[in-house]
Formats: C-alpha cells, structure tokens, sequence
C-alpha cells in the first residue's frame, strides 16, 4: 500500500480544505471590518439553529443533490455536463405543463407524474449535446453549456408567448393547482410530533433527492450498465475491446445525467414556486459541479455537499440581511470553499499522503 | 572537434562510471538498494533485469531525473553529483530512450542541435553539426541524411539520431535503454556493430535489456538486477544464458518452450482479402488471406506497425474491414455495425489484446471487476440488470489462484498487479472461456520471465486442447518456439509463410524487411529501400 487510508481520503482532505477556505475567507471578512466569528455564528445560528433556518438549508441540498448527482453521472463516464442549469430549466418546463393541464387528484400522483415529465424534459435537453459529442465529436463542455443558454431563452419565449396567463404582466405561468401542491417538512414531520417550521420551503422532494442518490449508487456501482459506464469513462479503448458501444453508452450516461438535473424542478418549481418563472434554476446546475467534485462523484459525498452547500447559501442569505457584509461577498466565500475542496485538491492531499507515508514507516 | 572527440578514451584505469552504494525509494518500495557497480571505459555493459527490478531507475539516477537516497556517483574517478540532466550531459553522459525523444518535423541537423547551439543565430552551429556528422558517419557507420525530416526516417534511423544526438554533446558514456524493442533483426546487428565501433573508439556504453541474447552477442560484462538489488556482475564470456535467467529470476527457468508437435485439425479461422482502410484513408491491411486450424498456433511476425494490430482488432470486433473471415465455416459480420466484441465473445473468439494496459484491464477497476470484462453481460455475473459481485469474486479467486496470479488479493486494482500478473489475469479471463479461437498480441510484452514461461504453457496447453490460436508478437524467439506455423507481416501484406523448423531468423528477418526472394543484396541497403517506398506510399495516400 503506497496510498493513505480510505477514510483519510474521503473525510480529512475535504474537511482541511474546508478549514483553509474558511480560514481565507475570514480574513477577507477581517479585511473588511467586520467580525469574522460573529458571521460565523449568525451563518449557523440562521442556517442551522432553527427549524426554519433548516428548511432553507435543506430546500437549497435538494436541489444541489439533484443537479450533483447529474455531473457525477456524467462524470463517471467521463463527460463534464456542465449543462446542468439548462436541464434543469427544461425539467421545470415538464413540470409546469405536468401539473397545469391535468387535473390531478391528488399531489401523490402529480409529483409521480411532475417527477416523468422533469426526467423526460431534462434528459431530452442533453440528447443532442450527448449525440454530437458521441457521433460527431464535438466537445460536450462547449455544447452543453450553449444549450444552457438556449434554454433560458426558450424558457423566456415559452413564458411570454405561451403560458403566461392572459393579462398577466409577469413572464410566468399561472399558479399550480392546489392538488397538486407539495407536502412540505412541516406537514410530513406533524403527524410523527415533530414540530417544523410551516414558513420553510424544504418539502417532499427532498425524499425524492434522496432516494435519487439510492439510486445512483445502485447504478454505478451495481448494475452491468453502470459497469459499462465506468469502464468507458476510465478507458474508450478499452471499453471497445469489451464490445462496449461508446457512442450508447455516452448517450445513455447523459441522458441520465440530463434525467437528474431535470428532476430538480419537482423542489424548486413544483415543491417552492407552485409555479414556472423566469430563471427558476438560480445558478443550480453550477453549484452541482462543485457538489459533485467535493463529494468525489459517490451519492453519498454528493449529499453531504449539498448540504454543506445549502448551508453557505442559507447562511450567506442570513448575512446579507443582517450585516453589512455585502451578497457578493458571500459569493467569494462559495468560490473559496469550491476552489479548496475542487480545483486545490492535491495542495492537502499530497503533504498529508506524505504525513501518513511517514508515520507507518516510523511504526514498521 | 573531431580531435575531441578522438581523445576521449581515458588513459587512466579509473573505472568510467562507478556507483557506490545507491538506493532510491518511491513511498515504502524499495527501487534500488544499496546498489554499486563499475564499468570501466571502453566496455559494453549490460544491466539485466526483469520488469520492476530497478534498471531503470537505477538509469535515470544516474542521468539526473532522479535523486537518489543515498549512495554516490563517480565519472573517470571524480565524485561527481547529477541533479539534473544538463548536469549529467556536461559529465559525458548521454542517453537514447526506448522512446526517442525527436521532433519529428525538423531535419535530423536541427534535431541534433537543438538544446546545443552556438549562439543565436542557427546557420554556424548548423553548418558545423554537418561537419561534425559527416566525421561521425564515416567513423562509426552512422550514417543518416542530415536533411531528412525525422518523420520520413525509419525507426532504425532515428535512433541513429538519438545516438548522433549524444555523440554530438561530446559523450563518453552512453546509456542505451531497451534498444532493440523497435527494430528489425537487420536494423539491430546493424546497431550492435555501430555499438562496437563504439567501443573501439573508447567510448563507454551500458546496455539495458530484458533480451538474454543481447546480453551475451555484445557485452564484456553484465549486471543483474533483482528487486530493486544489483545480484550478479559477472563477465560474459564466463556466463550463460541459463545462468543469467536463473539469477533474474531468482529460480531454475526454462528458455525453450517445450512442445509436442501439433495435430492440426478443421480449420478454424479463415480470412480471405481482408482489408482494411484507417481514418486518415491510409490502408493498414492490404487483402490478408490466411487461415489457423484447430490445434494449431498461427504466429504472426514482423516489426510492430507493419499492420498486425488492425488483424487482431478486425478480428475482435474492434474495427471494420471489407473481405471475408469465417470462424468456425460461418462468415462474420466486418460492417463494423453489427458486429463489436460482444458479438465476436459469442462466436467463441478469445482476445487476449496487445495492449493490456489500455485495451484489456481497466486499470483503476478491482481484479474481481476486471474478471468480467468484455463478460460482464454474461447471465453468469448476474441476471437481469444486476451484476452479482459475490459471483464475480469466487470466480476471481478461483482464476487467482489457478493462474499464480500474485498477490492473490481480488481487491486490489489492476494497476497495483506487476505487468506479469496483470497479463495472468487477462489470460486467465480469456483462455478460462474456453475459446475456439484466441488471438493473442504480444503476450509477454512487458512481462517478466517466470511469468512468461508460464504464460507460454497456457498457450500451448490450449493448442493442445485442439484450439486455433492466431499469437502476434514482435519477439521473433517468441514467434519461432511457439508456432506451428509462422506467416510475415509487412506493410499490411503476409510477405510469405515458413515452418519454423524450415527457416531461421535471417530468413524471417528478410519478410520482415518486406524483401522477398532477393538475398545476395546486402540487408541494411535493402531495408532503407523498402522504408523509402513505404513512405512514399503512405504519402501518396495521405495526399490523396
């Protein structure tokens, strides 16, 4: 064995780079006046220290959880979907038609429903880069991310000219029908007599997330189609000399990848909004690169970032309303922890691995 | 210049290159331990070794891409430190890596100053590389057209090159690391007489190799290297290769491969006009017809890119071609649209590939996961979408333990395997399937020699079970103590087909240089004719 402990790798480096990052950001907080322990206090105090302040955090983790699991999908057969904001938004256009022109019965079928059309939209929205990457070769950081901005328009167009309500000023559709409004933490956790905010926005979806992240596990890691995406994403030669299609096997990896980022819309459009507006993803599918990169492509780190991510976002909210530390700043705090856990990897790793090196051959 | 160049033969008895007791250790392996040697100058000296044993690094010490933990380096006597390889360029050091390091499109004079000019501007250091070559050429037959673009040179060539490089920078000492990996028989007798002008002239020269042969043609004495440790030096002329491969190895090792002569039956394999035309419209394989009975090895020889790989990869569903292959009397599909490995598995087609590395293991998957590969839709692994990893993992451990496999851990990844045992699992993979034909590429490339002695008793062992086995491999020993039959590859044509009793590797040698039928005209002349064509060729296609 020539490499450190398992847990080592999972937990202590991300959880350095994380002490660094907020050791970085505090002196940013310093370097503007303010107190950086007070911040921190009010971040986990508004986050974190209520039932309310979860119900953010958790709303924000679902969504981070969907679009993660949708980069680390894709990722495992090597394809960077950086696409994810746009199928996202397409998720939330299944969505919105989902629950609009049925009448359903009740929000368990809706959501089954919601939950087919947020798939089948997302996944339809990375068909196309997934075929141009495997039949044609072109570059799918470069296509998904323009289709990133195609759905924002279509979505603009979709609003303005088709389902905006008539007389309405607002490029939106008009609200969901109460049947097929979602069941938030509150009315979930009530019957079991546990008390949650009725304010907070975190709402069934987040079951939905989780059981998502079930089943990518069982995908990558138990199924001979995950197989196949993992041997494709380490090696395409080798992947044809198995009698692996690449080109399938791109395009199915993608389309589940798509699947996922659109599924987020069930949170944030059916579960939050109870309706469709413009830019509704809200930079999610960007964060879940930085999800998925902290929690080393595995469901499991997926989630545990997400939730860290929730609570920056929760906890950044919760200082720009009650300080004088500006949103921005907030945004430099995110890019810190997402440029120490991601891009500054192996600056903890390497020193540590040596560390670990060390010490079992002083115990040998 | 050509006065420098002339003195620099050490009177001196001190030995040229002498290393006190050097170690290197990369985490917890140990790569080199307390390693010491001395060559004295104007000496061939062969390091031998199995794969992992340290050569390498051991080399690389001493050109100063490594330092070492501990130990000591001495050049003509003085104690001299290599931190990098400018250092060791000053000291009279210089290295031809198995991969040359050459812009292939500058000429071979800008090639050989570059890094080494004179000056800022090109034409004076230019004009006196020519010179320098032109003296160098006509002294140790290393002759190159110094205008030539080095993509338009034959491998043999630019290796000549990487030499000329060295010669050029006023070396003394040349390190040459697994020289012959890339050339023809001819190329290489070639090589080796340069070598020995070489050493006329005084200069000093370490060969490292894994082929026994060239150990005992060239060199005046020879160091072995086991696990990271130097075991043996001994005088060449005083040893065998017998006892040489016993101390690589560690044991006693059979050098032949002991065989009963074959009963061939049904053929097999048959290919008519197979041809095939590559993505940039160069065409690789130009109407191969062959054909590989049951209980026979086919094997197929010639230098590595002369259309050997495109066989095997049209044969395991990797590539399509045009013309016509049946397995078995049933044609398959070479479409390319309906036929992939999948479907070549199913027709009992083994493929043990000829890079494992990046063909047949997924280095960064377990054993076990690897087990499965290319299998891994087989109802054996798992019903339905699931595959079944405690199924996978008996099947490992049986695999494991009855190929040797080492460590026999199941856990462990691919790339954690030496190259032998990482090739103990492909084999086993493929052979465990019990094909009725198994193309097998290169299967002791990079393998060391315990393992190879077994993997060559896993072949035969099949061919005796009356399978086809269709073996490629550029190891011409290997070719000729394995096969039944021997066909010659060159420029994607069968050049002719020989018994192995029948021929002898002169006679191969000549296929493989792709001369037929023409042997009063002297090999090297011919060769160089033969490249100049192909290339001429591979232009026009490119053109067209």
């Amino acid at each position: 064995m020539d490499r450190m402990p398992a847990w080592a790798d999972a937990i202590l480096v991300p959880l350095i780079s994380l002490i660094l990052a907020a050791a970085l950001s505090a002196l940013v907080i310093i370097g503007i006046g303010e107190d950086p322990i007070a911040a921190v206090k009010l971040m986990v105090a508004g986050s974190l220290g209520s039932t309310y302040g979860w119900g953010y955090t958790l709303y924000y983790a679902t969504n981070f959880i969907f679009t993660g699991l949708a980069v680390a999908v894709a990722f495992h057969a090597r394809m960077f979907n950086i696409g994810g904001e746009g199928q996202a938004t397409l998720g939330g256009l299944g969505v919105a038609l989902a629950c609009l022109y049925i009448p359903w019965p009740h929000w368990s079928l809706a959501i089954l429903a919601a939950c087919g059309m947020a798939a089948l939209f997302g996944a339809a929205w990375a068909f196309l880069p997934a075929y141009l990457q495997a039949k044609r070769g072109s570059h799918i950081v470069i296509t998904t991310i323009m289709f990133n901005f195609i759905a924002a328009a279509l979505l603009n167009y979709v609003l303005v000219n088709v389902l905006r309500p008539e007389g309405s000023m607002d490029p939106a559709t008009a609200r969901f029908p109460d049947a097929a409004k979602l069941p938030t933490l509150h009315e979930l956790l009530a019957p079991l007599g546990i008390e949650f905010s009725r304010a907070a926005p975190a709402n069934v979806s987040l079951v939905i997330a989780i059981l998502a992240c079930i089943f990518v596990y069982l995908l990558i890691w138990r199924t001979k189609l995950g197989y196949q995406i993992r041997a494709l994403g380490h090696s395409e030669p080798a992947a044809r000399y198995a009698g692996i299609s690449p080109v399938k096997i791109t395009i199915i990896a993608m389309l589940i990848s798509g699947g996922l980022a659109g599924l987020m819309a069930i949170n944030n459009v059916m579960g939050e909004a109870e309706r469709l507006v413009l830019n509704a993803v809200e930079g999610a599918g960007f964060i879940g690169i930085a999800v998925a990169l902290m929690g080393r492509n595995h469901p499991l780190g997926v989630f545990f970032a997400a939730i860290l991510f929730g609570f920056l976002y929760q906890g950044g909210a919760e200082l720009a309303l009650w300080t004088s530390i500006p949103r921005e700043l907030i945004v430099v705090i995110q890019a810190l922890v997402i440029l120490f856990t991601g891009a500054l990897d192996n600056m903890v790793r390497m020193p540590l691995e040596r560390l670990f090196l060390t010490f079992r051959r002083k115990g040998s | 210049m050509a006065q420098e160049l002339d003195t620099g033969r050490q009177a001196t008895a001190a030995p040229a290159i002498e290393l006190k007791g050097i170690s290197k250790a990369f985490g917890p392996v140990q790569a080199n331990k307390d390693i010491s040697i001395r060559v004295m100058p104007g000496t061939i000296h062969g390091i031998i070794g199995e794969n992992g044993a340290g050569k390498s690094t051991l080399m690389s010490i001493l050109y100063g891409f490594y330092k070492a933990d501990a130990g000591e380096v001495f050049i003509n006597g003085r104690k001299t430190e290599i931190p990098d390889s400018q250092a060791a360029i000053a000291a009279g050091i210089g290295m031809v890596f198995q991969h040359f390091k050459l812009v292939q499109n500058f000429t071979v004079l800008e090639n050989v100053i570059l890094g080494a000019e004179d000056g800022r501007l090109l034409r004076p250091s230019l004009a006196k590389a020519r010179g320098v070559l032109k003296q160098l050429a006509e002294e140790y037959e290393l002759n190159v057209d110094p205008d030539a673009l080095i993509q338009d040179l034959s491998v043999g060539h630019q290796q000549r090159v990487e030499i000329l490089k060295a010669l050029y920078r006023q070396a003394d000492i040349l390190i040459l690391d697994e020289p012959t990996g890339v050339l023809t028989p001819a190329e290489a007798d070639h090589l080796f007489r340069i070598l020995d002008n070489l050493r006329r002239e005084g200069k000093t020269i370490i060969l490292i190799t894994h082929k026994l042969r060239e150990i005992m043609d060239i060199t005046d004495t020879v160091s072995v290297m086991r696990r990271g440790e130097m075991t043996a030096t001994v005088k060449t002329e005083g040893t065998s290769p017998e006892e040489l491969a016993e101390l690589m190895v560690g044991r006693k090792v059979l050098l032949r491969v002991e065989k009963k002569a074959g009963n061939p039956g049904e053929k097999v394999l048959e290919v008519e006009g197979l041809t095939v035309t590559d993505e940039a419209g160069v065409v690789r394989l130009k109407g191969i017809d062959l054909h590989v009975r049951a209980g026979e090895i086919l094997g197929i020889a010639g230098v590595s890119g002369n259309g050997q790989s495109q066989l095997l990869q049209v044969l395991g569903g990797i590539c399509a071609a045009t013309g016509m292959v049946r397995v078995n009397g049933a044609s398959i599909d070479l479409s390319g649209k309906y036929s992939d490995g999948q479907s070549r598995r199913a027709r009992g087609i083994g493929h043990v590939p000829e890079d494992r590395q990046q063909e047949g293991l997924i280095m960064d998957f377990a054993a076990w996961e690897n087990i499965a590969f290319g299998y891994h839709n087989d109802p054996r692994f798992g019903a339905g979408i699931f595959m079944s990893h405690a199924e996978m993992m008996a099947d490992t451990e049986g695999k494991m333990s009855r190929f040797d496999v080492r460590p026999p851990n199941p856990r462990l990844a691919a790339k954690n395997f030496s190259g032998g045992n990482q090739q103990k699992i492909v084999v086993a993979r493929e052979i465990e399937r019990n094909p009725d034909l198994l193309l097998i590429g290169q299967p002791t490339r990079g393998v060391d020699i315990g393992a190879i002695e077994f993997i060559h008793e896993q072949i035969v062992r099949l061919r005796d079970e009356g399978k086809a086995i269709l073996l490629v491999s550029v190891e011409l020993d290997e070719i000729m103590s394995l096969s039944d039959r021997v066909a010659v590859m060159f420029d994607g044509q069968i050049m002719g087909e020989r018994l192995p009793h029948e021929t002898d590797e002169r006679e191969l040698g000549l296929l493989m240089a792709g001369i037929q039928g023409e042997p009063d005209k002297p090999v090297i002349e011919a060769v160089d004719e033969m490249m100049a064509r192909k290339q001429a060729e591979e232009e026009a296609a490119h053109n067209g």
